[in-house]
């Protein structure tokens, strides 16, 4: 398993809310690419289109939503042809889904239904994309995959409402992995739980991907989580990827204004004090974006361009720390596990603002 | 606010002169969202129609339906378009002349019933308790009276027995179904979260239940009006074709009597039956189509989720959960009535191209 190989690239994604003149984009020319065994963080403010990206690209989106463009290309591990998702016949997505690409949604916790046993239903998976298995293999693969989570055996036949809010949260990540797939979508999975509970099942979602070697996706608003888990952060706003760096030197030096202002909506933990600034104003009307950046109406360091052309994603040329803002560099937080984070990879780091001078990517 | 203007421009810089009057006609198509329901707009025309008649039909019945003629048991023919009874009756007339009656009972007994129902189900679900078991137990009673033999029973027991009488005892007797659904649904209703915060917040009861209860009862209201009104026809037409109704009193039920009573069947008169007949059945459709019109209409998620079409150049795709569809630009076909895309510049600038799909797409 080598990180840095491609799984799930995402080119030009437009997602759009209606059809006709009520349509609302609400991810616009979206380009991201995921890694293999690599924890991707998407952050942004509500609306910004984190979970839209997210459902868009997996073609989950409820009406009245559509993908208006762009492709999600992926490369099958075992070195085969790569595909376009958004081509697929309704057919082979079904294979699709869950055996490559699994998602926890947002409150997943409540996705398990009531009146089944914890067992019943994770078995349920099994027996339809996996026919061949006998009774016995289930219930071993149940068990082994209910321990993978740290849940004991005999919570197996369990009733969903006998389990804490943690512990469904953790069936349903395991559930997730009960077919190995490749990719896995968490939008915003450990919102309904206490930081505690947050960070233990993190932790053991870290873990797992490096002992199973799949890669994540993990969508959140909450930016210091991202910090500490993600090998890479793509932050957004107004529908687009304002910026996309290695988590930790998206914490030492943001780039984009709107980073910035995330990263000061929080407190760090330890290293030196600083001020919690916060973000002015509110996220923008979709359907009535601010001309150019769709950030510059909130932006403390708006300038001319800002307001007349949409900056574009690029990798900037001013090595990062020496930008316009003071270094960061000083707060220790452990970013990632991975020492080498983002190196090696084609692009380290874009950004889309004026204050930067970037070269396509 | 300036910043909207400028962000409607960067969607679409084809002008803003169009676009209002599109939202007129936008706002226009809102209000008639109804009728484009096709199951909707195909009952409200019949029953239109059905309406129309029972107002005007006996003044545009070429005969009086009790009329006698020469021509007895004739086939359809230009003087009598449905021909005629064994007694040389207008068979077209009376059918027009018995929808006033059919239509007079089947919305008097369904309205009676419907504020019945409304009032014992909503009360007893909200308030519960003592009230509650009371009313559940009136409404158990009345769902086991078996309302024809009654209706027959009184009918027959009472010399004056017209159609306000009939539509009375139908309503009375069928309210309790409708008083049992909605029940069970405000029982569900009543510790829904919006409505523990409205009586947190102060509410009185009656205005969590008009405002805050009943909006969510409206599709069960409304098609258990429809269902009692189907109800009410029915069981008018089988009380006058038993013969219970008084026969002078025309309703297609009289008809089926006569036709029945005379053999019609025997004697190949299928004029005499088959109009009758055919009206109720249209009747039914008619309010079982409103039915599932209201129903989508009442309800904003069955309203807006599903079943809707995109109109691409390869044939429709349907918008359903877990399968987004994807169109890409290209792909739409332009609606009826769209403009022109020819009326972009030629030399429009990069953006302007984009937002020209669109507009086509529009």
């Amino acid at each position: 398993m080598t990180v840095g190989a491609p799984v799930l690239s995402i080119r030009n994604l437009d997602v759009d809310y209606g059809i006709g003149r009520h349509a609302v984009r609400a991810v616009r020319d979206v380009s991201l690419t995921l890694h293999r065994g690599e924890v991707l963080g998407l952050a942004g403010e509500s609306g910004s289109g984190k979970s839209t990206l997210a459902y868009g690209m997996t073609r989950l989106l409820a009406p009245p939503g559509v993908v208006r463009g762009g492709e999600v290309i992926f490369h099958p591990p075992g070195g085969g042809e790569p595909y376009d998702v958004l081509s697929l016949s309704d057919g082979q997505l079904r294979e699709f889904r869950w055996a490559q690409t699994s998602i926890v949604f947002q409150g997943a916790m409540n996705s398990l239904n009531p009146v089944h046993r914890v067992v019943t239903q994770m078995v349920d998976v099994l027996k339809a994309h996996e026919p061949k298995m006998t009774a016995r293999a289930r219930l071993d693969r149940v068990r082994e995959l209910l321990s993978l989570v740290g849940i004991s055996e005999d919570r197996m036949d369990s009733y969903p409402h006998q389990l804490s809010g943690g512990m469904r949260q953790r069936v349903m990540i395991a559930m997730a992995l009960a077919l190995e797939p490749h990719v896995v979508i968490m939008d915003e999975p450990t919102t309904a739980l206490d930081v505690v509970m947050q960070r233990q099942i993190l932790r053991e979602l870290i873990d797992l991907r490096e002992r199973l070697g799949f890669s994540v996706m993990f969508i959140t608003h909450d930016l210091s989580l991202l910090v500490e888990f993600s090998d890479r952060i793509a932050i957004m706003y107004g529908g687009r990827i304002v910026e996309e760096a290695p988590a930790g030197a998206l914490y030492k030096d943001s780039l984009h204004p709107y980073s910035d202002g995330l990263l000061h909506s929080f407190p760090a933990l330890r290293g030196a004090r600083r001020e919690l600034s916060g973000i002015p104003g509110s996220p923008p009307d979709l359907r009535a974006m601010p001309t150019g950046c769709a950030f510059h109406p909130r932006c403390p360091m708006a300038f001319d361009p800002c307001a007349k052309r949409v900056p574009v994603l690029g990798v900037p040329m001013v090595p990062p720390g020496g930008a316009s803002r003071p270094s960061l560099a000083d707060v220790a937080v452990v970013p990632a596990q991975r020492g080498g984070t983002g190196s090696g990879q084609p692009r380290a780091r874009t950004v889309a603002c004026w204050l930067h001078e970037t070269r396509p990517a | 606010m300036a910043a909207s203007t400028t962000g409607l421009a960067a969607i679409g810089p084809a002008g803003t002169a169009p676009d209002v009057t599109l939202a007129e006609s936008d706002e226009r198509r809102r209000r008639f969202r109804f009728i484009q329901n096709p199951k909707a707009a195909t009952g409200t025309v019949i029953l239109g129609i059905y309406v129309i008649f029972a107002i005007i039909g006996p003044w545009i019945a070429p005969y009086d339906p009790t009329q006698r003629g020469n021509a007895l048991v004739a086939a359809p023919s230009a003087k009598h378009w449905f021909g005629t009874t064994h007694l040389g009756q207008d068979i077209f007339s009376q059918v027009l002349v018995g929808t006033r009656g059919v239509l007079y009972v089947g919305f008097l007994a369904g309205a009676i019933a419907t504020v019945l129902s409304v009032l014992v189900g909503v009360t007893a679900g909200y308030l519960g308790g003592l009230a509650d078991e009371g009313m559940s137990a009136l409404s158990n009673v009345f769902l086991v009276i078996p309302a024809l033999p009654l209706i027959v029973i009184i009918t027959s027991a009472l010399p004056g027995a017209n159609e306000t009488l009939i539509a009375l005892l139908i309503g009375l007797t069928s309210w309790a179904w409708g008083a049992r659904i909605l029940r069970a649904q405000t029982l569900s209703l009543r510790r829904r979260d919006y409505v523990e915060a409205a009586r947190a917040s102060g509410e009185k009861s009656w205005r969590i239940i008009l405002f805050e209860i009943m909006p969510n009862l409206t599709a069960v209201i409304a098609s258990g009006f429809v269902g009692t009104v189907i109800f009410a026809v029915m069981s008018e037409i089988t009380l006058a074709f038993v013969g219970v109704s008084d026969v002078s009193e025309w309703n297609w039920g009289t008809i089926l009597y006569w036709a029945q009573s005379q053999q019609a069947l025997d004697q190949h008169a299928w004029w005499w039956f088959v109009p009758a007949g055919l009206a109720v059945a249209l009747l039914g459709t008619s309010l079982a189509l409103l039915n599932f019109g209201i129903d989508e209409f009442v309800n904003p998620r069955l309203r807006d989720s599903g079943g809707q079409k995109i109109r691409t150049v390869s044939g429709a795709v349907r918008m359903r959960v877990g399968f987004t569809p994807v169109v890409r630009p290209g792909d739409l076909r332009p609606p009826r009535g769209a403009r022109v895309p020819a009326q972009q510049p030629v030399d429009a600038p990069a953006a302007a191209t984009i937002t020209f799909d669109k507009e086509g797409a529009r």
